[in-house]
């Protein structure tokens, strides 16, 4: 293979995968002193923190194979929307606790599965990122499974809302096994996870906890993609227009 | 943040920092049942490598001595000091105890 593709298709891929997590970690962000009490409050910005921990870790990986010389920095605050590489899913707004604790699940899930294969890749650099970030995934599953069977089995109106947040999120969930030209290159080198190949594992498992939590599974009616292609929702603009605030009123600034 | 107008039972929080050492009590915390107190436990008092091991136990399934009884449980032994180790050199070697 091409040396040079080869390293343009890696940086692509450490690229998206640190731009899922930085878009997850912001979202969780978010429920920061907004969670519904306390304890809550603290356990989610941890997961926050680790999903911002992950991009860190992909970005530091893509600044060294990146062929511009960007830092890491320049990667996560310095790249506009259509820069951005990760799935829809994981932009997608907060929306209620409900929203938020669903789409941590199907997210969960499909992590615990991907990252489990990501620690097989050739790359060690990867593999090791992997193998770090899987002991968070159980943990982040645990939480989220568990919420997602309070709330589908709770009261009537944390059912509606958890269901409601399942129909809105099922069209998001195809783009997670999609895989195009540049990573299927790399799927083939031994390197990036056979995302499509996760598919029937995780519709299992999200089957499973759905009935568990007395939720109803979607049709698939409707599917959107795009993320891995710079297009996205409305909103990730306006996710930015936060996240990079500092860096590019107060440019360069350190603390 | 909203308030917990429906408060969530309270639970106490035990810590152990490290293997050999007994847990500690480390503070209280609120949440739906012992299941989530534990999860909520790891994420309030264990992220910063506190321990090795938790126990979460309902605070209304505590019964503590009170204030008033303090002159007959634990006076009587004030005057006793043959019952106190204190007499005991311990070795160096023994760390914790």
């Amino acid at each position: 293979m091409n040396q040079n593709v080869n390293k343009q298709a890696l940086f692509n891929y450490v690229l998206a995968l640190g731009d899922d997590a930085i878009t997850m970690g912001h979202r969780l962000s978010e429920w920061c002193r907004n969670a519904p009490f306390l304890e809550e409050d603290l356990a989610i910005g941890n997961v926050a923190l680790d999903f911002i921990g992950r991009a860190q870790m992909f970005y530091q990986y893509a600044a060294e194979l990146d062929d511009q010389g960007r830092s890491e920095d320049d990667l996560a605050f310095l790249r506009d929307c259509r820069d951005f590489r990760n799935l829809l899913i994981y932009e997608l707004p907060k929306g209620d606790f409900a929203f938020t604790m669903v789409r941590q699940m199907i997210v969960d899930l499909f992590n615990m599965e991907f990252l489990e294969q990501l620690t097989k890749s050739s790359d060690e650099r990867l593999s090791a990122i992997a193998g770090k970030c899987i002991k968070e995934s159980r943990y982040h599953l645990r939480r989220s499974h568990d919420w997602v069977l309070r709330l589908g089995d709770g009261t009537e109106e944390s059912h509606e809302r958890a269901q409601r947040a399942l129909v809105d999120i099922w069209g998001y969930t195809p783009e997670l096994f999609m895989v195009d030209e540049s990573e299927q290159q790399l799927v083939q080198a031994g390197i990036a996870v056979d995302r499509a190949a996760l598919m029937s594992v995780w519709d299992n498992r999200v089957g499973q906890i759905l009935t568990e939590a007395k939720l109803q599974k979607p049709e698939d009616s409707w599917k959107v993609e795009g993320g891995r292609r710079g297009v996205h929702t409305e909103h990730l603009g306006h996710m930015l227009s936060e996240l990079q605030f500092l860096q590019r009123a107060y440019p360069g600034l350190q603390w | 943040m909203m308030s917990t107008e429906k408060k969530l039972p309270l639970f106490e929080i035990f810590v152990r920092s490290k293997r050999g050492l007994d847990h500690k009590h480390v503070g209280s915390l609120h949440a739906e049942d012992h299941t989530q107190a534990l999860e909520y436990a790891r994420d309030c008092y264990t992220r910063r490598s506190e321990g090795v091991s938790l126990w979460v136990v309902k605070s209304s399934d505590i019964v503590a001595s009170q204030e008033e009884d303090a002159s007959s449980f634990y006076d009587p032994m004030d005057d006793k000091p043959y019952r106190h180790a204190t007499h005991y050199e311990l070795p160096e070697e023994v760390n914790n105890m």
